[in-house]
Parts: C-alpha cells; structure tokens; sequence
C-alpha cells in the first residue's frame, strides 16, 4: 500500500487526509498541536452563514474517524531526505516515516498587528485583533472593553497587514472584509446600542452571499462604514481611542473616539509553512507563502514532485476554498501516485 | 488694535464626536434606505441638475453622516427632483425622498 503523509491538521489537511485514506492509502496525519482543528477551534461563527465553527470541526473529525486516518499529535517534522522515489521524514520523537507522497497542509498565521505600531496594539490597552475578538465570542463571556467598560462604540480597522507595503505584505488576505462585517454584525446582537464604524479602502465582498450580508449590516443592524485608511490611533486618558483616518469620500480628515479599536488581522505564511518549505526544498512566492508549480492548472503541485499543498499555505483563502482545495490535492496525489495518463500534462507544465 | 493682516484657519478636520447628526438621524428614520447607499455615485452622474450647476447629491448624502452640513440648503435646492438618481440606483435608495427629507430636516433643526 502506498504511503502519503500529511503534514498539518488544520481544514486542509484533516480533509485531504480523509479523501486520501477512503482512496486506499495509508495515510499519516501530523499536527503540532494536541488537537486537530488548526485555528477554526478558536473561531465561534463563519461567515456568511453565521454556521458554528464547532459543526465544521466535527465534520472533519467525523471523517478522520470513519476512514481511520492515523493521527500522529504533538509531533513535528524534524528532517527530510529522499530515498529514490521515496521521503523518509523523520519526527522531533525520534520516529521515522517512509511517504510516496508527500501533502503540506501547513497553513497560516495571523499577521502580528503589532508590526503597525501607528495603531497601538500592545501598547493601548483597548486595541484589540479580530481574532481576540473571535475568541471573546467563543468564551461566551459578556462583552466589555479589555479595560472592563461595557462599549458604546467601536471601530474595525480593515486590511491590517494586508495591501501594505510598509509591513511587506502587498496582496489581500480575502476573509477579512467580510469577516468585519460578520464581527459587526454579531456585536450589534449582543449590544444592540453600540456604534459600530468599519475603516475600510475597498470592501471585497467576493464571496457568494457576502455582499447580502454587508447589505444586512447597513439596513438591518445599522453598521456605518467610512471609507479611508486609519493613519494612527492615540489614547484618551480614560483609556479610549482617537482615531484618525481621512473620509475619502468626504475630501476630509476625520476624527472619532471608539472604546474598542478592533484590528481586522491579514493572513501570512506560518512559521511551519516556512519550515517545512525549507526541509523540503520548495519554491516560495512574492509573497512567502508556498509557490505552486502553476497558478492556473497545478495549484496543488510543487516543484518537487511526490510534495503537493492544500490550503492556506499556498494563499489565502476562506474555508469553502480550503475544503475544495484539500479534495482537489487529493486527486492531485492520487494521479501521481498511481502515475494515470493525464499526468504527463503535469510534467509538461512550463513556468 | 492694529489690523497686521493675519488670519487664523478654521480647522478642516471633521471632529466627529461634536458633529451636528440630528439631520443624518431624522433622514435616516424617515427614509431607511439612506442606510444602504454605496456611495458610489451613479445618481450624481446621471444627475440633471448635475450637467449644469454643482450640485452633488453622493456628496451631500455622504456630508450628512459626518455632519458636514454647511450650506446645505443652498445645495439641495439645486435639485429638480426629476428623479433620474433613483432608476439608476443600483442599491434602490429613494434618493429624491431623502432630498425632501433633508429639506424637513433642515426646517426642524435649523430654521
């Protein structure tokens, strides 16, 4: 039986595992943390449906268990050599595993927010990231100010660490735009008197049913959006923020006081999406994350063959994508592993 | 005192928090719609009023929310209420009813 492992056991790499092992191989899973999940452990609602991250983890789990994925937690990939056709990776427990094949589901970061120290995150107290927000929500804990105030208005920052030169990340990080909007919304449930104010360049409503729900966040929830980048934030003495950001649209600079200066995070390589590209020598992108063989037709390919990706290693992308993608890889690992006709179009591809 | 010819600059920066809102707030009741406008700007490109004198109804939509509302009456007469910003909204805002609407407002608040 062939041997694939699967490096990250995130979205991507949960899926891909479990499409792979129901195809007849003998799969490995590998995951740093003590649990399977990645970051949806942390996130309570997904846009735009507003479905609880909880029912997609217990999906991937449900086929992890039905097709008996060997799951391998706590464990690190240490070293990799090829022998032949053949990987021998060796783990930071000492063990050694042999893969025909290879599928790097290593995934993202958030982009460390206090890189745009004009912002004040870790040095204001009430500037806070959308992930920090998420995980308030997931706590279930009453919504107050990290310095204790119940708020009455609050500010997201859109595209932080995302469309910026200034902290070397030029692309969108997509899912931010609206997850903003899926926050907002969700603050207005829970504190129907608050003020909500997105800061925003564009508003990438991509997504089917994403633009409905920007629409939902103006009619019914009465979410104001100011379109201008926030040039800096500075604290009250009461702990509150004054932030400043042009009103494009208006032709003038504004100034407002939020409570709660939300950071809407982009998305950026992980530490073990690098590590893992040099262990094994993959081709890395403009922008740092994995550099697929073809951005068109061999998303899922590397340069190395036998090394294939799925998911948010390669780019940014919302969940839906990553499950299609992680399905895809799979096909991908399979075609090369039992080596069928069309493969040949693969090693053909010029780039 | 004697007249040395200068002159202090009114500060152009919109102080959000002491903003004049009760003309967004009373529009924003009275025609809901205001609430989903893009501010994209067909109406004003389309606009007859528009083709011939300065009038900018995406402007002044967009002016409300901050409270930006100097000469505001001024402005809003400029429009002939022809109604050609509202076919070709893509978002369906009642865009002449928040014409009339400001008009009101404008007569509670500041008249």
């Amino acid at each position: 039986m062939k041997k694939v492992v699967v490096i990250g056991g995130g979205i991507a790499g949960m899926e891909g595992s479990t499409y792979l092992k129901s195809m007849g191989y003998d799969v490995t899973l590998i995951e740093k943390n003590s649990q399977l999940g990645g970051h949806l452990l942390k996130w309570e609602k997904l846009f735009p449906t507003m479905r609880l991250g909880k029912d997609v983890v217990n999906f991937l789990n449900d086929g992890i268990k039905i097709s008996d994925v060997n799951v391998l937690l706590n464990t690190e990939v240490v070293k990799a050599e090829k022998n032949g056709n053949e990987y021998i990776i060796e783990l930071n427990n000492g063990q050694k595993l042999n893969a025909d094949a290879v599928l790097v589901a290593t995934g993202y970061d958030t982009f460390n927010a206090s890189q745009k120290e004009e912002y004040g995150y870790g040095v204001y107290d009430n500037v806070i990231t959308s992930a920090e927000l998420e995980e308030l929500f997931t706590s279930g804990k009453t919504l107050t100010t990290p310095s204790g105030k119940v708020p009455k208005r609050i500010g997201f920052v859109h595209c932080v660490g995302s469309r910026d030169e200034k902290v070397g990340n030029i692309y969108c990080s997509k899912v931010c735009c609206v997850t903003a909007v899926k926050q907002s919304i969700e603050i207005k449930e829970k504190l129907p008197d608050v003020e909500v104010y997105c800061f925003y360049m564009d508003l990438r409503m991509f997504g089917m049913h994403f633009e409905a729900l920007y629409r939902e966040a103006q009619e019914k929830w009465g979410i104001n959006f100011i379109r201008g980048r926030l040039s800096e934030a500075c604290e009250n003495i009461d702990h509150s923020l004054v932030v400043k950001v042009e009103d494009t649209l208006a032709g003038k600079p504004l100034k407002m006081n939020v409570d709660l200066l939300v950071l809407m995070v982009g998305i950026v390589p992980s530490q073990g999406t690098k590590d893992i590209g040099r262990i094994f020598g993959l081709e890395f992108g403009v922008n740092g994350f994995l550099k697929s063989l073809d951005q068109h037709m061999a998303n899922s390919n590397s340069n190395v063959p036998g090394i294939f990706y799925a998911g948010t290693c390669v780019a940014p992308r919302p969940i839906n994508n990553t499950f299609v993608d992680a399905r895809s890889a799979a096909v991908m690992v399979a075609s090369y592993l039992e080596n069928y006709k069309v493969e040949g179009r693969i090693n053909t591809i010029n780039n | 005192m004697v007249d040395f010819g200068f002159s202090i600059n009114k500060d152009r920066q919109i102080d959000f928090d002491n903003a004049d809102r009760r003309i967004i707030e009373y529009v924003a009741k009275e025609e809901s719609t205001i609430a989903i406008c893009l501010i994209c700007g067909a109406c004003t490109a389309t606009c007859s009023a528009g083709n011939f004198t300065d009038f900018n109804i995406r402007k002044i939509t967009n002016m409300i929310r901050v409270g930006e509302i100097e000469n505001l009456k001024e402005e809003i007469k400029k429009c002939m209420l022809c109604g050609k910003c509202q076919l070709v909204c893509p978002r369906g805002v009642n865009t002449r009813n928040i014409i009339l609407k400001i008009n009101e407002a404008i007569k509670i608040f500041h008249e």
